[in-house]
C-alpha cells in the first residue's frame, strides 16, 4: 500500500507562505487548551523548547527523557554556534540569503518552503535566547558578536564561546523548568519510550519503560511529539553521545510513520581518530581549525618516520594540490572523502595508520605560538588531554567521523509524520538540511521547530479534536503494546548467549561504516544487505544480557537500542543502494564527475525517499514512496571547489 | 606508543537505594591511551564474560559537557586532573601497579541508585525554583535592544559554564550545593535581563537548596573539584543577593522595611 505524501506546502510566494499558513491554521482558545494532553519525547533543543512553549500556552504537557535530567540531552555538546539572519554585520545577509545557502549547502535535496521558514525563524530564536539570558559573545560596545562559518560568505553565526549548544539547551531547559514548577508540564525522567501506540489511524500515546524499576507503562495524549535526535550511533563510533539511538523513530516507523532519506549522514572531517579497539566514541575538533592548519600525509606508503623527520618535499598536501582555490577549506564532505582515500591507500599516519596530519607549524611560525593559542587554545588542550600529544610541537592527527544525520521521519509542512497526531521535530525529522547540513544550522533547526513551528501547527491539529478525550490507557491498543514491549525485554534477558551487547554494536558499526560510510558502491551495499540480517539473527540468538528487568540495567537498555539499530541499518543500506546518484553526504562511487566529485542526477532522483515499513525482511518488504522536490526559487547547479 | 597498565580497582557495588554496599576488587590491564570510562567499559566486558553483572555508572557525551558522569576516584571528585570531568580523564595519569578506589558521589542530597549511579534530581528542583528568566516564547524584543557590557557577559558566561555534575557537592565536607546554585543564580543575576527577578530568584533558590543540601563553610573544595573551574566568588555574590532579598522581597510585599 503506497502512502499519499501530502507535504501540505502552502500556496503563494515563498516569503509569505509561513505567515499565510499561520493565519489559515485553526486555533485553540486559551480556556480550551487545558483540555488537551500533549506528550513530548526527548528534552534536547527541540523537545525542551516545544514542551516549554506548549506549557506556556496552557496545554497539559508530559515530557519524557531517559536521562536523569533534561539538561543532559546531546544538544548540549554542540560547539560552534547558531545561524541567525539578523544582518547585524551589515554584510548583505538576509532571510533569503540564509535560505539560499541552506538549500545549496544541502545539495538540493531539501524542501524549499521548510527551509525558508527555518531562515525566518532564525531571527526570532536569537531574540528569544537573548531574553532568556543565554550569554552570547558580545563586542565591547555591548552588542552581539558574530563569526563566519562554512558554506556562507556572511558572518551570521552567534556563539557562546565553544559551548553554544550548552547555553542554548540550558536556556530551553530553564524555560522548561519554569513550566514544570508552574505545574503545566510533568517531567518523567529516566523513562525510555519503547513504542508508539496508534488507534483508528491516529497517534494515541506511547509506551515507556522506567529505567530504574523496569516497569512498562502506557501514556495517552491527543498528540505525540518525537524530539529524539538522529541515528548516528548506528556506526557505533560517532561524535554522538553514547545513549543516542534510533529506537523512538524506528518504533514510530514500524507503527506507520515513513522514514525519509536514511542514507543521508554527515561525516565530519576533523575528529580525533580511534586510539585502540576499546575506543568508545569519537571527539570532534572544531571545523575552524582548518583555517590555520594544513592537512597532509607522507608521499611514501607505510612511512615509519615521525612527522618532524619527513622533509617538506616528501609531504603531500593533498587538498591544496587537488583544490587550489579552496585548499584546506573545502566543504566537509569533500575533505572527509579525501582523507579516506589517502588512508585507504596506506598513507595514513599515527600508530594505527588511521589518520592524516593537521599541521599548525606554518601558522605558528607566521603568527607566533601565542596567537594560535588565543585562537584555538581550548581545542589544543582538549586534544592534548585525549591523545597525550602536544599539537604545538607535533601535528594533530585527525580523521572523519559520523556527526549528524540529515535523514529522519518524513514530515509534512506541519512537522506531522504520516501518522496523524504524531509529530517529529529537530534532528528526528528529515526536512531542512537535504543531503548535507551546514555548520551552525542544527541548533537553529531544533529551536525553530520547538519554539516557533510546533506550537502553531500542533494547535492546528488539536483544534479538530476539541471535545474528545485521549484513548484510555486500559484500552486494548495500549495493553498490546505493553505486552509486546515486555516480551521483547524478557526475550533479550532470556537469550543468555555468549557475546555482549557492545560486541554486536561494534560489529554492526563496522559493517555500516565500511559499506555505507563516507563512500558507498553497489557491491559493498549488496554485501551489507546479506551481512546485516545475518548479524541481526546472531544477535537475537547469542547476545548476553545479564541482570534482571526490575532494577537499573544498562546492558538491557543498550540491548533494546541495538536491536532497533540492527533493523534500521538495513533500511539505511537499502536507501543508499536505491539512490543511484551522489549528493552531499551520500557519495556513490559509481556516480562521480571526472574530477572525482559528487554527481547528482536531478532528472531521476530529485525527490525525498520516504520508506514505509512492510515487514521484517526490511530490504524486500519496505515500500518506497517519493515526494518530488520542486525548486521554484533556486537554480540547481553543480558544486565546484577547484 | 601506548603502554599497558596493570591496575587493581576497588569499586563500590550496591544493588539499590538504601541497601548495604561494599567494595569489590578487580584487576585489569588496560592501554594508557584509554579514557577512564573506557577502562570501566573494558572491566565491564570482562565481568560480562565471567557472568558477573557489569558496574553501573552514569555517562553520556564523553566530552565533558553533559555532566552525566562523575566518580570519586581515590577520594577526589572526577579524579586527579584539575578542570577535567571523569570522561575526559585518561589512564596515562595513572601508573602501572596502581590501586584505584572508585566510589559514587557521597551526599545525603544524592541518594545512591545503584553502584556508582546517584540521583541528582535535587539539582532540577533548585533550577525549577527560580533558575530561569520568565520570558514566554514569542515575547522577546530584538536581541540588540539591551546592550550588555562585554565584561558582564563574560562573567555571566563564566558562571553559566556549570555542567551540573555534582562534583562540588561530592567534594564538600558539608555536602553543600552552594557552588552549583550560585553559578546558575549569578549567571542570571549578573545580566540586565535577569534583574526583574533577581531577589525573588535569590531567595527561592537558596531556600530550595537548603531543603536538600548542607551549609557552606567556605572550605573551597568545590572549586578545586569543579571540572569547569567555576569561581567560588559566585558564592559570595549569591550570599549578598540572598541577604538583600530578605529586605527587598518584604518591601515588595508591602511590608515594612526590616533592619
Amino acid at each position: 500500500m503506497a502512502l499519499t505524501l501530502d507535504s501540505k506546502i502552502p500556496d503563494g510566494p515563498l516569503a509569505d507562505k509561513w505567515t499565510k499558513h499561520k493565519f489559515d491554521l485553526k486555533l485553540v482558545n486559551p480556556s480550551n487548551r487545558r483540555k488537551f494532553e500533549v506528550i513530548v519525547v526527548g528534552t534536547g533543543l527541540a523537545g525542551a523548547a516545544a514542551a516549554a512553549s506548549l506549557g506556556e500556552l496552557g496545554y497539559n504537557v508530559k515530557v519524557f527523557t531517559y536521562h536523569d535530567s533534561p539538561r543532559r540531552a546531546h544538544s548540549i555538546a554542540a560547539q560552534g554556534g547558531i545561524n541567525g539572519a539578523k544582518n547585524y554585520r551589515n554584510d548583505g545577509d538576509s532571510v533569503h540569503r540564509l535560505f539560499y545557502d541552506t538549500v545549496k549547502g544541502g545539495d538540493y535535496r531539501s524542501r524549499e518552503a521548510n527551509v525558508h521558514r527555518l531562515a525566518e525563524s532564525s531571527v526570532n530564536i536569537i531574540d528569544q535566547a537573548t531574553a532568556q539570558g543565554v550569554p552570547f559573545a558580545r563586542e565591547y560596545g555591548g552588542l552581539l558578536d558574530n563569526r563566519s562559518f562554512g558554506g556562507a560568505q556572511v558572518a551570521r553565526t552567534f556563539y557562546a564561546r565553544g559551548q553554544t549548544g550548552q547555553q542554548l539547551l540550558l536556556g530551553a531547559y530553564q524555560a522548561l523548568a519554569r513550566q514544570i514548577h508552574l505545574g503545566n508540564v510533568t517531567l518523567y525522567n529516566r523513562m525510555e519510550m519503547l513504542d508508539v501506540v496508534t488507534h483508528d489511524g491516529r497517534a494515541a500515546g506511547i509506551t515507556v519503560r522506567d529505567l530504574l524499576s523496569g516497569e512498562v507503562s502506557a501514556h495517552s495524549a491527543h498528540a505525540v511529539l518525537l524530539c529524539t535526535g538522529g541515528y548516528g550511533n548506528v556506526y557505533f563510533l560517532s561524535t554522538n553521545a553514547k545513549a543516542c539511538n534510533v529506537t523512538a523513530t524506528w518504533r514510530a516507523h514500524k507503527k506507520g510513520a515513513a522514514f525519509a532519506n536514511p542514507c543521508f549522514t554527515q561525516i565530519h572531517p576533523t575528529c580525533i581518530p580511534p586510539a585502540d579497539e576499546f575506543q568508545s566514541k569519537l571527539t570532534l575538533m572544531s571545523e575552524s581549525l582548518r583555517n590555520d592548519g594544513r592537512i597532509w600525509v607522507p608521499k611514501e606508503f607505510d612511512e615509519a618516520r615521525s612527522a618532524g623527520e619527513i622533509p617538506e618535499s616528501e609531504r603531500d598536501y593533498y587538498l591544496e594540490r587537488k583544490y587550489p582555490a579552496f585548499g584546506n577549506l573545502v566543504p566537509r564532505d569533500v575533505a572527509s572523502r579525501n582523507s579516506k582515500t589517502v588512508v585507504d591507500e596506506g598513507r595514513g599516519v599515527g600508530p594505527l595508520r588511521n589518520g592524516v596530519y593537521l599541521d599548525f607549524s606554518d601558522s605558528i611560525n607566521r603568527f607566533g605560538k601565542e596567537t594560535i593559542k588565543a585562537r584555538y587554545g581550548n581545542l589544543f588542550d582538549m586534544y592534548e588531554r585525549i591523545t597525550g600529544e602536544d599539537p604545538y610541537e607535533s601535528p594533530m592527527r585527525i580523521y572523519p567521523a559520523t556527526h549528524y544525520t540529515m535523514g529522519g521521519l518524513w514530515v509534512d509542512y506541519n512537522l506531522q509524520t504520516t501518522v496523524p497526531g504524531l509529530f517529529a521535530l529537530g534532528e528526528a525529522n528529515f526536512s531542512d538540511h537535504g543531503a548535507n547540513r551546514l555548520g551552525a544550522s542544527a541548533l537553529m533547526q531544533g529551536l525553530a521547530d520547538g519554539y516557533f513551528v510546533a506550537p502553531e501547527t500542533v494547535a492546528g491539529y488539536l483544534s479538530d479534536l476539541l471535545g474528545t478525550s485521549p484513548l484510555e490507557t486500559t484500552h486494548e491498543a495500549f495493553a498490546t503494546s505493553i505486552a509486546e514491549t515486555k516480551d521483547r525485554t524478557h526475550q533479550l534477558l532470556s537469550i543468555k548467549g555468549t557475546k555482549s551487547v557492545d560486541h554486536y554494536h561494534r560489529e554492526l558499526g563496522k559493517l555500516v561504516w565500511d559499506y555505507c560510510g563516507m563512500t558507498r558502491d553497489r557491491n559493498g551495499l549488496e554485501k551489507a544487505l546479506t551481512e546485516i540480517p545475518a548479524l541481526r539473527d546472531e544477535f537475537w540468538k547469542n547476545v548476553k544480557v545479564l541482570g534482571n528487568n526490575e532494577s537499573l540495567n544498562q546492558s538491557l537498555e543498550k540491548a533494546l537500542r541495538v536491536a532497533d539499530f540492527m533493523e534500521f541499518a538495513e533500511l539505511k543500506v537499502s536507501d543508499a543502494l536505491h539512490r543511484e546518484e551522489s549528493c552531499g553526504g551520500h557519495f556513490r562511487e559509481e556516480h562521480q564527475t571526472e574530477e572525482g566529485e559528487a554527481l547528482r542526477d536531478d532528472e531521476n532522483f530529485c525527490y525525498v525517499a520516504a520508506w514505509e515499513y512492510g515487514g521484517p525482511d526490511i530490504h524486500k518488504d519496505s515500500v518506497l514512496n517519493k515526494e518530488p522536490l520542486v525548486f521554484e526559487n533556486v537554480k540547481l547547479t553543480q558544486r565546484s571547489y577547484k | 606508543m601506548s603502554e599497558t597498565l596493570n591496575l587493581t580497582l576497588k569499586v563500590w557495588r550496591q544493588n539499590a537505594t538504601g541497601q548495604a554496599g561494599h567494595f569489590e576488587t578487580y584487576t585489569t590491564a588496560v592501554a594508557d591511551d584509554a579514557s577512564f570510562l573506557e577502562m570501566l567499559d573494558y572491566v565491564n566486558e570482562d565481568l560480562i564474560r565471567n557472568d558477573k553483572e557489569p558496574i553501573a555508572f552514569d555517562h553520556d557525551c564523553r566530552e565533558g559537557i553533559c555532566g552525566s558522569c562523575g566518580l570519586m576516584i581515590d577520594g577526589q571528585a572526577h579524579g586527579p586532573q584539575k578542570g577535567t570531568a571523569t570522561c575526559q580523564l585518561h589512564m596515562r595519569k595513572f601508573s602501572n601497579g596502581d590501586t584505584i578506589t572508585i566510589e559514587p558521589w557521597r551526599a545525603a542530597g544524592f541518594p545512591i541508585i545503584k553502584d556508582l549511579v546517584v540521583n541528582r534530581a535535587a539539582f532540577d528542583r533548585i533550577i525549577e525554583s527560580g533558575g530561569y528568566i520568565s520570558v514566554n516564547t514569542g515575547s522577546a524584543p530584538d536581541a540588540n535592544i539591551i546592550p550588555v557590557p562585554k565584561e558582564t557577559a563574560d562573567a555571566a558566561m563564566d558562571a553559566a559554564a556549570c555542567i551540573g555534575c555534582g562534583a562540588c557537592v561530592a567534594a564538600c565536607p558539608n555536602s553543600a550545593a552552594n557552588l552549583f546554585t550560585a553559578a546558575k543564580m549569578q549567571h542570571l543575576n549578573l545580566l540586565p535581563q535577569g534583574q526583574p527577578e533577581r531577589y525573588s530568584r535569590a531567595e527561592s533558590m537558596v531556600e530550595k537548596m537548603e531543603e536538600f543540601f548542607g551549609s557552606c563553610t567556605n572550605h573551597g573544595e568545590c572549586k578545586e573539584a569543579c571540572p569547569k573551574e567555576i569561581s567560588i566568588d559566585f558564592i559570595a555574590m549569591m550570599n549578598k543577593d540572598y541577604i538583600k532579598s530578605k529586605r527587598v522581597n518584604r518591601r515588595r510585599l508591602g511590608q515594612k522595611k526590616v533592619g
